[in-house]
């Protein structure tokens, strides 16, 4: 029974790297062909770099990705606190406004938003789609999840801190920095992250509401599929992918290290 | 917390109400509005009416997408079970190795799918190579650009979605319960359907959720795995709104995305009425 589930296991992994292995080796094939593999060449990450309309989309993604998730993350962050400490209908409305992007199919937010741009972009004809729209509409699918992943964290606080702060005479607002948000500061963390990766993987929204001028990295990846085959392509994947890799390294080394070091603190004790 | 004053409250939650009424409820509206008028802005259903020609459209999406579904619960369960009955270190890491993939961009994951498929793609040249070795020629698998295709892309870009919520409930369950079923005379396979099933229903429940939407609405996988063959309903609402093969017509557009959108609500109404169900039987029972 073990060996036959640790077969199955091993076959579903199987499944879920196999496309990811092969994009890796032909990354590196000598030859523009993706079924024979003729010789180690680095060649196609050089062409990559050379790619100006990669290496622009890859800002673009960046900065999109860095400045959505901060701005998600301090409205998500203060509408958390501001939720739990609402009641009733209100709180209830506010509930169900927050999981419709998180609900509806990606496609449909997508031409929701891309039709309010285009309405209002025909009142005002100096408007036009672009990073502006790209971005609004990255924050708003993002909001949600901050909201989501903050939220529990501040049910789970205890309460009478903050008032202790403030029946010690800190004002609300010090008392929200000082006390509040530490307390509530993995939640936020977490939250920033998922909106980082959530803006930077995105496709179908990017793709109805970046224009014609601003290209995401996902939408130029698009663009690139329907060409004729490009290892570029490949050699691009491994690099993020290589990149996420070392990310979760880190993050988990950092987790360990601070886990020893917590273990290590209690002995000493 | 709970005594936050109501000015305090207000400011806080200020920007996201201004926020999501105008970039979540508004476009909505719109949506509403440009489903039922026509190019001039005056009233019609015949945007809605017309929905009937794209009646076979949604049939084949939905099919597909149900049948992807079915397969990415039928592998997960068991991995997901084997997982949770692992030692807790090696339980994080098989975590991460689910997630892993889904960290790669989604478009590059499918891209990856068609260089594997192709007719001349890698499958097919090694079959051919094999089989010529004992001297046969062999015409190749067409496999890309079919449904079949799809489904394969559909269940390899969401497994993940279905593995790890199953896998959250499993770990909740308690191991005394399945004791006691064990102990009480219950084999593998009623402790499974008696025990393990009815627990984890709202894994089951979100994992089918996360799966089935996007994949019903999808139109980036169809286009490169299915080649253009099959239309799902995510292609049609994409062309009407983009027009890169037809002419553009929002009004169209828009209620194409109405009846999708109302679509899903409906079947994930009719899931979490399971769920309650489940709950408020159980307790009968007990």
């Amino acid at each position: 029974m073990k060996t036959l589930s640790r077969i199955y296991n091993f076959l579903v992994f199987a499944f879920l790297y196999a496309p990811i292995v092969v994009m890796v080796v032909y990354s590196f094939n000598g030859i523009k062909s993706r079924s024979v593999f003729s010789g180690f060449s680095l060649q196609w990450y050089q062409e990559l770099f050379r790619d100006s309309v990669i290496m622009k989309s890859l800002y673009t993604s960046l900065l999109l990705a860095v400045l959505s998730a901060i701005i998600a993350t301090v409205i998500g962050t203060a509408a958390a606190i501001g939720i739990n400490a609402t009641k009733g209908l209100r709180k209830k409305m506010y509930l169900a406004v927050n999981s419709i992007p998180m609900v509806n199919p990606e496609i449909v937010t997508a031409v929701s938003l891309m039709i309010l741009f285009v309405f209002v972009i025909s009142k005002f004809n100096s408007l036009e789609m672009g990073f502006g729209t790209l971005l609004i509409s990255h924050v708003t699918f993002c909001i949600p999840y901050v909201i989501l992943e903050v939220l529990p964290k501040i049910k789970g606080m205890d309460s009478n801190v903050y008032n202790a702060a403030l029946d010690l005479g800190c004002p609300p607002a010090k008392a929200m920095l000082k006390v509040v948000l530490p307390q509530i500061k993995p939640g936020i963390v977490t939250g920033l992250i998922m909106a980082f990766t959530l803006s930077l993987d995105d496709f179908i929204i990017s793709y109805f509401n970046s224009g014609s001028n601003v290209q995401t990295l996902s939408v130029t990846i698009f663009s690139m599929t329907k060409k004729p085959y490009s290892p570029k392509i490949n050699a691009l994947s491994t690099l993020l992918f290589t990149a996420i890799l070392i990310l979760l390294l880190i993050i988990n080394l950092r987790q360990d290290k601070s886990k020893t070091a917590k273990k290590k603190g209690a002995k000493a004790k | 917390m709970n005594k936050l004053n109501a000015r305090m409250r207000r400011v806080m939650t200020a920007p996201f109400a201004v926020w999501m009424a105008i970039f979540v409820v508004v476009p909505i509206a719109l949506v509403l509005y440009y489903a039922f008028t026509d190019a001039n802005g005056s009233f019609t259903a015949s945007n809605i009416t017309s929905i009937w020609e794209y009646r076979g459209t949604y049939l084949i999406s939905i099919e597909l997408a149900l049948t992807a579904t079915v397969i990415c619960l039928l592998l997960a369960y068991p991995l997901a079970y084997s997982i949770s009955k692992m030692k807790a270190r090696r339980q994080q890491t098989m975590v991460l190795l689910v997630m892993l993939p889904m960290w790669m961009n989604f478009l590059i994951r499918t891209y990856a799918w068609m260089t594997i498929l192709e007719d001349t793609g890698l499958i097919n040249t090694l079959v051919k190579f094999l089989l010529s070795l004992v001297g046969y020629e062999f015409e190749g698998f067409s496999m890309i650009n079919t449904n079949g295709a799809i489904i394969l892309g559909m269940v390899y870009n969401f497994l993940p979605y279905m593995i790890l919520p199953i896998y959250t409930v499993l770990t909740k369950i308690d191991k005394n319960v399945i004791e006691a079923a064990r102990d009480l005379g219950a084999n593998g396979f009623q402790i499974f359907t008696k025990v393990l099933l009815p627990q984890s229903i709202p894994g089951i429940i979100s994992g089918i959720t996360m799966v089935f939407v996007p994949a019903v609405s999808t139109f980036v996988i169809s286009k490169l795995l299915g080649g253009g063959m099959t239309y799902l309903i995510g292609d049609i609402i994409e062309n009407y709104f983009l027009g890169n093969t037809g002419e553009v017509n929002y009004n169209v557009g828009a209620a194409l995305s109405l009846v999708l959108m109302v679509l899903i609500l409906i079947s994930m109404g009719i899931m979490n009425h399971f769920d309650e169900d489940d709950e408020t039987n159980g307790g009968r029972v007990i």
